[in-house]
């Protein structure tokens, strides 16, 4: 049977719901919350600060340091070994490599600015949510920064292409599936992360990319108005 | 023509276009993107004339010349110390520019100033590696002796001094407590009495809360008096039970 109808009742370029929160983690120079569906991110950015040890440390600019982690009982049923794997460390990796091209790290030379970003729930597209949330931290400590990178994923089951697959469509097993995370800087249009799992034809990925463009562009509307929130709230406190 | 998109006095995100057209120049916290200028930093948004700028309302503080910091000293070396400034970079305080005393080579530098000694020192200059160095020698620039020190958001160091300083002068009257605020967010406050130091501490805390905030002085005031008050009166209730 042809996958024509999500479950959930989703249009088919449709994310799921999306909360968004600037400030939440107090002692952290920059934190973020970020909800979409079932899975939840909370980003925190400390520094820049000094950056030991000092062979590590880049003269001409600062580094990013990210870690990514998945706490034990976050999945699906199943513990989750706590610590860094395999899979965590890529992770983390391709995040800094999405976050970098926006950053101006020559700012700070010889620094560090670590984003820690946890996962207390996750319903697939976790790394997109951790982007989403690690450059919201980012902002809201401060850091220059080009702009957001806003991040979703998007997947083909069957023959139909997908906005913001969920675990259950991910796993989805009378069909073939395949899922394509993706992060774009909106203002130049540029893509920093593009991953797949599983296989689409060249017309497919190009469809991808329009729906994941038109997502990212909505993605960072929901941020913005997000980050501004946190100063307005205090405004109303009159 | 250029267009204006965002609002003046308004808080500006990363990424966010806030003027269209070559008429408008970007300064501090934004960029040119072909036409548009686009923020690169979380601030409010001030427009002077045709340059247009952002005011940081988040971020560590970032070392710059001649600033007055409180720091604190974390290593002593053969020729200074070696002190903590809040922020990504730590700083050096040569022997020639702490003291106008004769300090022979060689000699025990402790004994002017321990690891754990929180200084007042001003930059004298910032190189491109971010290399800070500071010095004493200036008016009013010292070693901190007791008392408390806490932290503050380093934008809102401002609205705690105030216009010439009017703010923390105000508390420093009320509470008859010693206070320096430095430009790093660092705050030392001494008293005779534990009790004045944490109502200067309550005070600061609550100008970093509501700054943006108009009525910002009476409120503070108020606050100082109310408690002010509170002290005359238990005062005056001891006085009743003595008799």
């Amino acid at each position: 049977m042809a996958y024509t109808k999500r479950h959930d009742n989703r249009k088919m370029d449709e994310t799921r719901p999306i909360e968004a929160k600037v400030g939440v983690i107090k002692r952290a120079h920059g934190s973020a919350y970020f909800k979409i569906g079932d899975t939840i991110a909370y980003a925190a950015v400390y520094g820049p600060r000094e950056l030991h040890p000092k062979f590590m440390q880049n003269p001409e600019r600062g580094i990013l340091r990210v870690k990514y982690n998945m706490l034990p009982f976050s999945g699906q049923g199943d513990r989750v070994r706590p610590g860094p794997n395999r899979r965590s460390k890529e992770i983390a990796l391709v995040t800094q490599h999405a976050l970098e091209p926006v950053l101006n790290l020559e700012d700070f030379p010889n620094s560090v600015v670590d984003v820690l970003i946890e996962f207390p729930q996750t319903d697939a597209g976790s790394r997109c949510a951790g982007i989403c949330a690690a450059s919201m931290a980012l902002a809201d400590a401060g850091i220059t920064m080009k702009d957001l990178v806003p991040s979703i994923g998007i997947g083909r089951v069957g023959k139909q292409m997908l906005v913001d697959l969920d675990y259950y469509e991910e796993a989805y097993e009378e069909e073939s599936v395949a899922d394509i995370p993706l992060a774009m800087i909106p203002t130049t249009e540029e893509f920093t992360l593009l991953q797949m799992d599983g296989d689409v034809t060249k017309e497919q990925l190009k469809e991808a990319l329009i729906l994941g463009k038109k997502a990212c562009h909505n993605i960072k509307k929901v941020m913005t108005t997000a980050i501004k929130q946190k100063f307005q709230e205090g405004v109303k406190k009159k | 023509m250029g267009e204006l998109i965002a609002k003046e006095k308004e808080v500006v995100v990363p990424g966010e276009v806030i003027a269209k057209g070559m008429e408008y120049l970007p300064s501090h916290g934004t960029y040119r993107k072909d036409e548009n200028i686009i923020a690169n930093r979380l601030g409010i948004l001030f427009i002077d004339g045709k340059v247009i700028k952002t005011i940081p309302v988040s971020g560590r503080y970032h070392p710059r010349r001649k600033d007055t910091i409180i720091a604190k000293v974390i290593d002593i070396s053969m020729n200074g110390w070696r002190v903590d400034t809040n922020s990504a970079y730590s700083a050096m305080l040569s022997v020639k520019d702490a003291t106008n005393e004769f300090i022979r080579k060689g000699e025990d530098l402790t004994r002017y100033f321990d690891i754990g000694d929180y200084l007042t020192c001003q930059i004298i200059q910032v190189t491109s590696q971010k290399l800070v160095d500071v010095t004493l020698k200036a008016p009013g620039l010292r070693k901190l002796g007791k008392g408390r020190i806490i932290e503050v958001k380093t934008h809102k160091v401002p609205r705690i001094i105030g216009k010439q300083g009017s703010m923390v002068s105000m508390i420093k009257n009320e509470t008859k407590t010693q206070i320096v605020v430095g430009q790093n967010g660092m705050v030392w406050i001494s008293g005779s009495q534990p009790q004045d130091e944490i109502l200067a501490i309550k005070a600061i805390r609550l100008i970093e809360e509501q700054s943006h905030i108009s009525g910002l002085t009476d409120r503070i005031s108020e606050l100082l008096k109310k408690d002010n008050k509170k002290k005359e009166t238990k005062t005056e209730v001891k006085t009743e039970d003595k008799k």
